[in-house]
C-alpha cells in the first residue's frame, strides 16, 4: 500500500513539474481567448462557416431566395475574413414556426457555424433565434420585421438575435400616412393571416390610420393556406371600406388579390399589400388582378450608391433582377456579421482562427455606422440595425406582364 | 292501474341499461354544440349585417369549393369501400394532375390557344390532369399497396402516409418547389346577374361541372357490370373471386376511378384559385377525407353530400355561427368549425350522414 501511494505521489509531482515547465515554455506563445459563452476554433485551412436560415421552397420562396443571394453576393464581395474563406451551409425556414424550428435545431447542434443570416419570416424567427442564441450563436436577419422581435421587453432568448430589415412600427405608419394623406380613403378592412408578421403589422396600420381619423370596418383574419377567400371579403364588403390592406404572404395574398374585386360589394375597392407580397411570385398568382396594387416596402431609389453596382453582379450572377426585396438587407446582414468576425476573431501560430462567441455578439450589436447598401446600419441595444426608408409602389401591368416587381416607388413619407 | 306504471318502469330500466355515461356524455357535448350555433345563428341573423343576397353567396361559394371537396371524396370513400383502409396519399394523386396539366395550361395560354379554342384547351387540360392523377393512383396502389394487401390494416395506412410523402417530394423534384399559377381564361370570367343575384361564370362551371361528374360515376357504380363488380368486391372480397370477378382489376378500377376524380378536382380547384405548388394537396387531402367521413365514409352519395356539406360549413359557418357573438376575425376558425360540424354529426350519427351498416359486416 504504502509503496504504492508513494508512487502516486512522485507521478504527480512529475506530473506537476512537467505542466509548469511546458507553463513556462509557451508564456511567450499563443493563448487561445476565452469567453464566457465559448470559443469557435477554425482549422487552419478550414473555411469559417456561416449558415443561412431562409424561405427557399414554396410560395413565399422569392422572398428568401432573394435575399440568399444578397448573402451570396456579400460572400463573394468579401471573399476571405483573416485568410479564412468563407462557406454558406443554406437552409429552409419554410416561412413557419415549424421550419424556424426544424432550421434552427440543425443549425445550433453545428459547433462549427459561427451565425446565421435569417430567417426570411418573423414566424420563423420567433422559433429559431432562441435556439440559436441558446446555442451561443449570433443570427441576423434581413427581413424579420415584426415589432415583438426587437421589442425592449423580448425575452432573453433573443440576446443573440438582430436584424438589418425596417421594424413594421415605421412601414405600418408609413403605408396608414399613405392610405389616409395620399389615397384619402376613409374606411378600411384589415387581413392579417396569424403570423407575428402580419398580425402586427396590421395592428400598426389600423392604430395609426385611426389616428389619422380614418375608420376601421373590420380586422379579419384568414390561414396562410387558405384558398377560398370570397366568404371573408363578402363578410369584409358588408362594411363598405374604400381600401382592404392585407400584409399577408403571396399564397394567401394571392387568392384575396384575384377574389377581392370579384366579390359583390368590392368592385371599385383599392388594395394595399406589405413587403411580404412585394415579390415575383406575387405578380404571377394574382396575374392581371395584380395590377393597380400597392405595397409599401424598403425604398430602393434611397439605398446607398453601392447599390447599382449590386444589381450589376446579381444581374450577371443570377440572369435576372432582384425578385423580392430585402437582397440587400440580406447582403448587409451578411457584412456586418463579417466585420464583427473581423474584429474578435484572434489568429493562431499555425494559422487556425479562434473566434470568441460573446464578444462576436457583443461586437455585432455595437456595430455602428456601417455603410451598407440599405443606408447607415446601426444596431440598438435590441437589435434593430435597420434605416428604414420605407416608401410605397403600385404594380403596372408592365410589372405583371414582364413578372418584375416595380423598381420605383410611386410615394415616400418623407 | 298498476300495470301501466310497471311497464313504464320496466321501459325505463331497459332504457338505462342500454345508455351508457359515455353516450350521455357525448350527447350533452353535441347538445351544447346545437344550442351554441342556433344562438350564434338567431343572434347573428339579428343584427342584420348581411343581406339576403349576400347569404346566397356564401352557400353558392361553399357549394363551388364543396364540389371539389366531394370529388377528391370520392376517391378517399371508394378505395375505402373496397379495401377498408384510407389512402392518405390521395391528396397527392390530387395534386399530381393540377400540377403535370400547368405545363399544358401554360403552353397552352404562351401560344394563345386558350383563347381561341377556350373548350378544345380546357378538354386538353383536363385529358390531361385526370390522366395524370390516375397513372399516379395506380402506381400507387400497385407498388405501396397490394404487396401489403394482406397485412394488418395498421401497416397499409402507415405506408399510405409514406406514398403521400413520397409523392410530394417527388413532384417538388420534378416540377421545383416554389408554386405556379395557371393562366387566365377570359372566357370563365365575366358573371350572370338575375335580378340582384350575381354568379360568376366560373362558379357555375364549377358547380356543374363537378355535379356531371359525380353523376357520371355514380351511375357508372349503379349501372354498369364493372360498377355491380366494383361493389361485389366491397360486399365480399372471397366471394366475388368465387363468382368469376377479378379482385386485382377492380380495385385497379377503383384506384382508376378515384383518380379520374381528382384530377378532374384538380382542374376545378386551379381554375378557381390560380395557384399550385407540390403541397397543394395537403389540405383538400384532409377535408375531403372529412368530408368522406361526414357524409359516411364508404358511400358514393354519402361523399357528394359530405362534401357540399362541409364547403358550406366552411363558407357559412364562421359568419352564421360566430358573428352575433361578436368574435374577431371568425374566418380563422374555419377549420374548427368545419371539425366542429364533423364531431357534431359523428356523436349523433357515428357511421356519417349517409353511413353504411359497417361496423358489423365489414369490420
Amino acid at each position: 500500500m504504502r509503496r504504492f501511494s508513494f508512487l502516486g505521489l512522485l507521478i504527480m509531482v512529475l506530473a506537476v513539474l512537467a505542466v509548469a515547465c511546458g507553463g513556462g515554455a509557451s508564456t511567450t506563445a499563443f493563448t487561445p481567448p476565452s469567453d464566457p459563452i465559448g470559443v469557435i476554433k477554425i482549422g487552419p485551412k478550414d473555411p469559417i462557416r456561416i449558415a443561412s436560415a431562409l424561405v427557399i421552397s414554396g410560395a413565399d420562396a422569392n422572398l428568401g431566395t432573394d435575399s440568399q443571394r444578397g448573402v451570396e453576393l456579400a460572400i463573394a464581395d468579401r471573399k476571405a475574413i483573416k485568410g479564412h474563406s468563407i462557406q454558406l451551409q443554406a437552409e429552409d425556414d419554410g416561412c413557419s414556426s415549424e421550419g424556424g424550428q426544424a432550421a434552427g435545431t440543425k443549425l445550433a447542434a453545428n459547433p462549427q457555424i459561427v451565425g446565421v443570416v435569417g430567417t426570411s419570416c418573423s414566424s420563423a424567427a420567433r422559433a429559431a433565434a432562441p435556439l440559436i442564441t441558446k446555442a451561443g450563436k449570433v443570427m441576423v436577419s434581413p427581413s424579420n420585421t415584426a415589432p415583438s422581435l426587437t421589442a425592449p421587453d423580448r425575452s432573453a432568448d433573443f440576446a443573440g438575435y438582430l436584424r438589418t430589415a425596417h421594424n413594421d412600427k415605421v412601414q405600418g405608419a408609413v403605408a396608414a400616412k399613405f392610405a389616409r394623406e395620399q389615397l384619402k380613403v376613409s374606411k378600411v378592412a384589415t387581413i392579417h393571416d396569424g403570423s407575428p408578421y402580419a398580425e402586427q403589422l396590421q395592428a400598426v396600420f389600423a392604430a395609426e390610420f385611426k389616428k389619422l381619423g380614418g375608420q376601421i370596418t373590420a380586422q379579419e383574419a384568414v390561414a396562410p393556406t387558405d384558398t377560398d377567400m370570397r366568404p371573408v371579403l363578402t363578410k369584409i364588403a358588408a362594411g363598405k371600406p374604400d381600401l382592404i390592406y392585407y400584409p399577408i404572404f403571396v399564397a394567401a395574398g394571392g387568392h384575396v388579390t384575384t377574389q377581392a374585386r370579384k366579390t359583390s360589394g368590392l368592385e371599385q375597392v383599392k388594395l394595399m399589400s406589405a413587403d411580404g407580397t412585394f415579390a415575383v411570385d406575387f405578380l404571377k398568382a394574382a396575374s392581371d388582378a395584380a395590377v393597380g396594387v400597392y405595397h409599401s416596402s424598403p425604398d430602393f431609389s434611397a439605398f446607398a450608391g453601392g447599390y447599382a453596382d449590386f444589381k450589376a453582379k446579381h444581374k450577371a450572377k443570377y440572369g435576372e433582377d432582384p425578385v423580392s426585396a430585402f437582397h440587400a438587407h440580406a447582403y448587409d446582414a451578411a457584412m456586418i456579421m463579417f466585420k464583427a468576425i473581423e474584429k474578435v476573431g484572434v489568429e493562431g501560430p499555425d494559422k487556425s482562427l479562434y473566434i470568441p462567441q460573446k464578444a462576436l455578439r457583443d461586437a455585432l450589436f455595437a456595430t455602428k455606422d456601417h455603410q451598407g447598401l440599405t443606408g447607415k446600419i446601426n444596431c440598438d441595444k435590441n437589435g434593430d440595425c435597420a434605416d428604414p426608408k420605407i416608401a410605397v409602389y403600385q404594380n403596372s401591368a408592365d410589372n405583371v406582364k414582364q413578372a418584375k416587381v416595380p423598381d420605383t416607388p410611386i410615394w415616400k413619407p418623407y | 292501474m298498476t300495470g301501466r306504471p310497471a311497464t313504464s318502469l320496466a321501459a325505463i330500466r331497459r332504457w338505462s341499461a342500454r345508455i351508457n355515461v359515455a353516450d350521455l356524455l357525448m350527447w350533452i357535448v353535441g347538445g351544447a354544440i346545437l344550442i351554441f350555433i342556433v344562438a350564434g345563428s338567431i343572434a347573428t341573423l339579428r343584427l342584420g349585417i348581411y343581406s339576403f343576397r349576400q347569404w346566397v353567396d356564401f352557400i353558392v361559394f361553399g357549394l363551388a369549393q364543396g364540389g371539389v371537396y366531394a370529388l377528391i371524396a370520392l376517391g378517399y370513400t371508394m378505395v375505402y369501400g373496397t379495401l377498408r383502409m384510407i389512402n392518405f396519399a390521395h391528396g397527392e394523386v390530387f395534386m399530381s394532375g393540377a400540377y403535370t396539366a400547368y405545363f399544358l395550361a401554360f403552353t397552352l395560354a404562351q401560344n394563345g390557344w386558350i383563347e381561341r379554342y377556350p373548350v378544345i384547351s380546357l378538354a386538353m387540360i383536363f385529358a390531361v390532369s385526370m390522366g395524370t392523377s390516375a397513372l399516379v393512383a395506380v402506381l400507387v396502389e400497385r407498388i405501396a399497396y397490394r404487396p401489403l394487401r394482406n397485412a394488418p390494416r395498421l401497416v397499409a395506412l402507415i405506408t399510405a402516409i409514406g406514398a403521400s410523402f413520397f409523392l410530394q417530394y417527388a413532384f417538388r423534384g420534378l416540377y421545383g418547389s416554389g408554386f405556379k399559377a395557371y393562366p387566365r381564361m377570359s372566357f370563365l370570367e365575366g358573371s350572370w346577374s338575375l335580378g340582384d343575384f350575381r354568379i360568376l361564370h366560373l362558379q357555375v362551371v364549377v358547380i356543374v361541372a363537378a355535379a356531371l361528374m359525380m353523376a357520371v360515376l355514380y351511375l357508372f357504380i349503379q349501372k354498369t357490370k364493372t360498377g355491380k363488380a366494383i361493389r361485389a368486391v366491397s360486399e365480399d372480397k372471397a366471394a366475388a373471386a368465387l363468382m368469376g370477378i377479378s379482385v386485382d382489376r377492380m380495385i385497379v378500377i377503383t384506384f382508376v376511378i378515384g383518380g379520374l376524380a381528382a384530377g378532374f378536382a384538380g382542374v376545378l380547384f386551379a381554375l378557381m384559385f390560380k395557384q399550385v405548388h407540390f403541397f397543394m394537396g395537403f389540405i383538400p387531402g384532409i377535408k375531403a377525407f372529412t368530408a368522406a367521413v361526414l357524409g359516411g365514409i364508404g358511400n358514393i352519395p354519402g361523399a357528394m353530400i359530405g362534401g357540399a356539406f362541409l364547403g358550406i360549413f366552411e363558407s357559412l359557418g364562421p359568419i352564421l355561427f360566430l358573428d352575433g357573438f361578436g368574435i374577431k376575425a371568425p374566418y380563422q376558425l374555419k377549420d374548427a368549425i368545419a371539425f366542429a360540424m364533423l364531431v357534431l354529426v359523428l356523436i349523433f350519427r357515428p357511421t356519417g350522414v349517409l353511413g353504411e351498416r359497417l361496423v358489423q359486416k365489414k369490420a
